[in-house]
């Protein structure tokens, strides 16, 4: 019976509204392309239903943001909330949900350290004092080939770095994780070197992109997406988003990010989105965003070129992956 | 010992049905939501596992009927090996799906001629750029052949022995599938490497066996031939 309803529908019709499948193109794609891809698309317009709903605490006087992308869908909570990457608490996307139970994200602090002024020990009220706190909706690319579009709450990340005074010899930013073994199931095995460090270059860290982020919706980040405090640099594939952040550290020289550390020839310093480097086992060039049976094409830089390209004039993309 | 028409019209039917667990699931979840927020990725992960499970039960079934003695276990080894087959299948059909089709550009259509083209252009090109999709794609190849001459009648036409080294086709299928497996994961390798560890016991097995247990014609065979 599917089949026989196939014709009746133009195609001109399929291609253009491809990027949101709704019941009846979930019925033709199930036509044509059977039913393991059916089964799958079924699984996540269900979960599609569930957004929003209140989880934990509620965060105040959220600013909307100019920069926040305007006209795509954003995935639920339930999306972003059970599918992560985030290895401390166990290596498969449902790990963190499941294993986040012993976590506290309360009381914290962040260790300022290195090149700057005002060097010291930092409560997270103290990092969060004085900052209006923004929603920021921002697509996120996973090196992994997924994509969703989060609403993340958080503030420029150059607030804070201009209130530590970095100096004349801060040249990067170097974040680390907190790795606590006690609440961290993950870090038994010696998946990665821990605890996780990022980087950034000091001119990114200052774009107005680049923030820190506290909240989902308007809520405060759960532990699997990085409670308390975590970064969002959206140009830059997920891996740079270090999550729980307990050390920030002005450096001169460029630091060495944990994936890097891992397989230097599969995961670089900048980790740009670009659709035209792939990474060495797998295409870059298109994404499946979650929700979505039809893959995109992947935007170069994840569509912030305007923003961004200008910081990577003259640089060879290809050998700073 | 279970009787032959026992194991034949009871267990072996139980087994099938069994062993159609994991689709059945899969099925299941999808249709009610009961997977990830990538539906799409873990039919693809849970089909690949559910190969190489079943490459290894293939596996197993000789070394186990040698150490228990069971060689009714050996009327269980053609299934097995479909199985693995059919989820191997499954699995390559769901790369087609979700990885090379949904990510066509469709210039006239899905429906159409050129979406075919494509892909097969698409299938075609990862194959051969992308190494453990290579691997992969011969690992499913090597089982294809397998598949083809799993009935009496091939046995009887190819002949006992010929059909037997045919079918040590399956230890490079094994070989390949954990290869495949390596080769996918970001950091932790532990899930291939006990995968690795379980077919090459399995197949070292076999070098143990024939070396202590080679066959020396005695006067009897010699006879009766």
């Amino acid at each position: 019976m599917l089949i026989k309803h196939v014709p009746d529908i133009r195609s001109s019709e399929i291609t253009d509204k491809k990027l949101y499948l709704n019941r009846r193109e979930f019925l033709l794609a199930a036509a044509v392309t059977g039913a393991a891809a059916a089964t799958g698309v079924l699984g996540s317009e269900a979960r599609l239903q569930a957004k929003g709903a209140p989880h934990g605490k509620k965060l105040a006087d959220i600013k909307k943001s100019p920069l926040s992308v305007q006209g795509e869908k954003i995935n639920a909570w339930e999306d972003i909330t059970s599918y992560n990457n985030y290895y401390e608490f166990g290596i498969d996307k449902s790990d963190p949900s499941e294993n986040v139970g012993r976590f506290k994200a309360e009381p914290w602090t962040v260790s300022i350290e290195g090149e700057c002024n005002k060097k010291g020990v930092m409560h997270l009220e103290d990092v969060l004092k004085g900052e209006t706190l923004e929603e920021r909706i921002y697509r996120h690319r996973c090196v992994e080939a997924w994509s969703m579009v989060i609403p993340w709450v958080g503030f420029p990340l150059a607030n804070l770095i201009k209130r530590c005074e970095p100096t004349s010899k801060a040249k990067f930013v170097e974040f680390t994780t907190i790795a606590d073994s006690k609440t961290m199931p993950g870090l038994r095995s010696p998946v990665l070197d821990w605890p996780y460090r990022e980087g950034l270059r000091m001119d990114e860290a200052m774009h107005p992109l680049s923030i820190l982020v506290v909240g989902l919706y308007d809520e405060v980040l759960p532990a699997q997406d990085g409670a308390p405090i975590r970064l969002a640099v959206p140009w830059k594939y997920g891996f740079k988003h270090i999550k729980s952040i307990v050390k920030i550290k002005f450096v001169e020289r460029q630091p060495l990010n944990t994936w890097q550390e891992q397989a230097s020839n599969e995961y670089g310093f900048y980790a740009n989105v670009n659709p035209t480097v792939d990474h060495p086992r797998w295409s870059q060039a298109t994404e499946r965003r979650i929700g979505e049976f039809f893959r995109r094409k992947t935007l170069m830089f994840n569509g912030y070129a305007d923003q961004v390209q200008s910081m990577y004039a003259g640089m060879d993309l290809r050998k700073n992956y | 010992m279970i009787p032959d028409r026992v194991l034949r019209f009871v267990v072996k039917p139980i087994v099938f049905v069994v062993s159609l667990g994991p689709v059945a699931w899969l099925l299941w979840a999808g249709l009610t939501g009961h997977l990830s927020a990538n539906p799409l990725s873990d039919i693809t992960y849970e089909t690949g596992d559910w190969t190489i499970r079943f490459i290894c039960i293939t596996l197993a079934i000789t070394p186990v009927r040698r150490i228990t003695g069971w060689n009714a276990l050996v009327k269980f080894r053609r299934m097995a090996g479909l199985f693995a087959f059919f989820y191997g299948t499954l699995h390559f059909l769901t790369y087609v799906i979700v990885d090379r089709f949904a990510g066509l550009d469709f210039p006239d259509g899905i429906i159409a001629w050129s979406t075919v083209v494509n892909l097969a252009k698409s299938v075609g090109a990862d194959i051969y750029k992308r190494p453990f999709i290579t691997v992969g794609f011969t690992a499913w190849m090597t089982m294809v052949p397998l598949a083809l001459t799993s009935t009496t009648a091939s046995i009887r036409r190819l002949g006992g022995r010929r059909w037997n080294q045919l079918h040590r086709l399956v230890y490079a299928t094994g070989i390949i599938a954990v290869l495949h497996y390596w080769w996918l994961v970001k950091a932790d390798v532990r899930r291939p490497l006990t995968y690795g560890a379980i077919v090459l016991a399995l197949l070292g097995f076999r070098a143990f066996w024939s070396h202590s247990h080679r066959t020396v014609p005695t006067r009897a065979s010699t006879a009766r031939a």
